[in-house]
């Protein structure tokens, strides 16, 4: 049995330095393919409404009367299943998250 | 003779994650009998299956567990595509192999912290989930999210990893190998540490099969079961045995957890070697008529999905049998005659996963 097996992991924990990110003085790195909210580019959107329809947490919302697309950040789970089925691949991820927010709102886009 | 008494112990304790509660009848300071009551976080996931197509399930069930989430969302893939007859390519069956063992490793970090927390070592609890943070940069950087992954679908993987990725996921791993043997020296070799979990919460092997445990705990009560032996999803093609220990005490559940971790890794390793260039996913035609029982191998034991179509793109029926709801039979077996004190650390050795188990 070892004698005392923590103490080399302490040793070491003493003159390193701390494990965690000084944020907010360090941003936060995100990786390329990290999950973040939805973007969309609403110029190029036709108004289909696929998005709308295949969306697993019906966060989308699309008029194509108003020629409007919304979405309510707090539902949306970021699965990336509406950038997946897009036709004219308007929509993307991006790799930071949104922020917070108080109850569900909607975030409008008017072409 | 003293009198006996009833202590509630949950749903709200420091050392449970998630609720469940239980009426610990002691004499003294001897527990005699322990009487379960679950039921405080059912969201009734099994129903929904009738309200979203069976493409768009794979994110419902990957939500059942926020730990296990990726090997959910699998196991209901398998079983979908096992009644719609779909071959999965071979380099999606081998990622999905690399994305189920870090999910494992991340599992059984988490784990080796909580319990270190439970019996009041809270400087190993840090060290374990400052490796646990180091997995799942690696799961970020490939799938996107930290515990939802969102890679499983039924026909396949969303994401592809790159060879030369891969090459450098490997690295890291044996690179954290070396720091995951410096904590597991910690949790197998301490004097303090052995003193918590030697001799408590014993299941003999023959209550174990008797009482239908899963995963690690049946694994320590020294019986060789593990449903990867199955070979599902390519498992068959890897040099696999599972991890067994006899002791059947809480002590082997945490050497079967720690020498697991060592096994992931070489299990990613070798998956990475066999990892051929192909197609990550095949298209998905038509909707699913059958039925079909899918099971595989979690963190905590096994998973088994029921899934029966009727030829319309709503699943009819979808059942999910969870490890950690199989485990509480044990765990009220091992709970018997052993003292209040030790009570918190019996219960964090079977891993318990409330969401999982009442979904």
């Amino acid at each position: 049995m070892a004698f005392l097996p923590m103490t080399k992991l302490i040793v070491k924990n003493l003159f390193t330095r701390p494990v965690t990110e000084r944020y907010p003085f360090v941003p936060k790195k995100y990786y390329p393919g990290t999950r973040g909210k939805v973007l969309i580019e609403v110029e190029k959107c036709i108004f289909c409404g696929i998005c709308q329809r295949r969306c697993p947490t019906a966060a989308i919302g699309v008029s194509k009367e108003k020629k409007s697309w919304d979405i309510e950040r707090m539902r949306c789970i970021s699965c990336n299943l509406c950038v997946e089925v897009c036709p004219k691949k308007c929509l993307a991820l991006d790799v930071k998250y949104s922020a917070a927010a108080g109850g569900l709102q909607k975030e409008e886009f008017h072409a | 003779m003293s009198g006996r008494t009833i202590i509630p112990f949950g749903p709200q304790h420091p050392v449970l994650p998630e609720p469940i509660h239980l009426d610990l009848v002691v004499e003294d300071e001897k527990v005699i009998e322990a009487i379960p009551r679950i039921g405080f976080i059912h969201r009734g996931l099994e129903r929904l299956v009738e309200k979203k197509d069976f493409i768009d399930f794979v994110y419902v069930a990957e939500r059942i567990c926020g730990i296990c989430s990726f090997i959910h969302g699998m196991t209901y893939c398998l079983a979908v595509e096992e009644v719609m007859k779909i071959e999965v390519p071979a380099r999606a069956q081998y990622l999905r192999i690399v994305w189920s063992e870090l999910s494992r490793i991340h599992s059984h970090l988490l784990w080796l912290g909580l319990t270190a927390d439970a019996f009041g070592f809270e400087s190993l609890f840090m060290q374990s989930w400052r490796l646990r943070e180091l997995i799942l940069d690696i799961i970020e950087e490939t799938t996107g999210g930290r515990v939802i992954f969102g890679s499983a679908k039924v026909g396949g993987v969303r994401r592809d990893i790159s060879a030369e990725k891969m090459q450098e996921i490997v690295k890291k791993l044996r690179s954290y190998q070396k720091e995951m043997d410096d904590i597991g020296k910690v949790f197998l070799g301490d004097l303090t540490v052995q003193h918590r979990l030697r001799g408590v919460g014993v299941l003999s092997t023959a209550s174990a099969k008797a009482l239908g445990a899963v995963g690690p705990m049946l694994r320590a009560s020294g019986v060789s079961s593990d449903i990867r032996m199955m070979g599902y999803s390519s498992y068959g093609t890897l040099d696999f045995a599972p991890i067994v220990e006899q002791d059947a005490d809480c002590y082997a559940r945490c050497k079967v957890r720690i020498r697991e971790l060592d096994q992931s890794v070489g299990l990613i390793e070798s998956a990475a070697s066999k990892m051929i260039d192909g197609p990550i996913d095949v298209k998905v035609t038509g909707t699913p008529n059958g039925e079909f029982f899918a099971r595989s191998e979690q963190p905590r034991g096994e998973v088994i999905y029921y899934a029966k179509g009727n030829g319309t793109k709503f699943l009819q029926r979808m059942r999910v049998r969870t490890p950690t709801f199989a485990n509480i039979t044990p765990l009220l077996e091992t709970l018997k005659g052993c003292q209040l004190a030790d009570v918190p650390v019996i219960v964090l050795t079977i891993d318990p996963c409330i969401s999982c188990a009442e979904r």
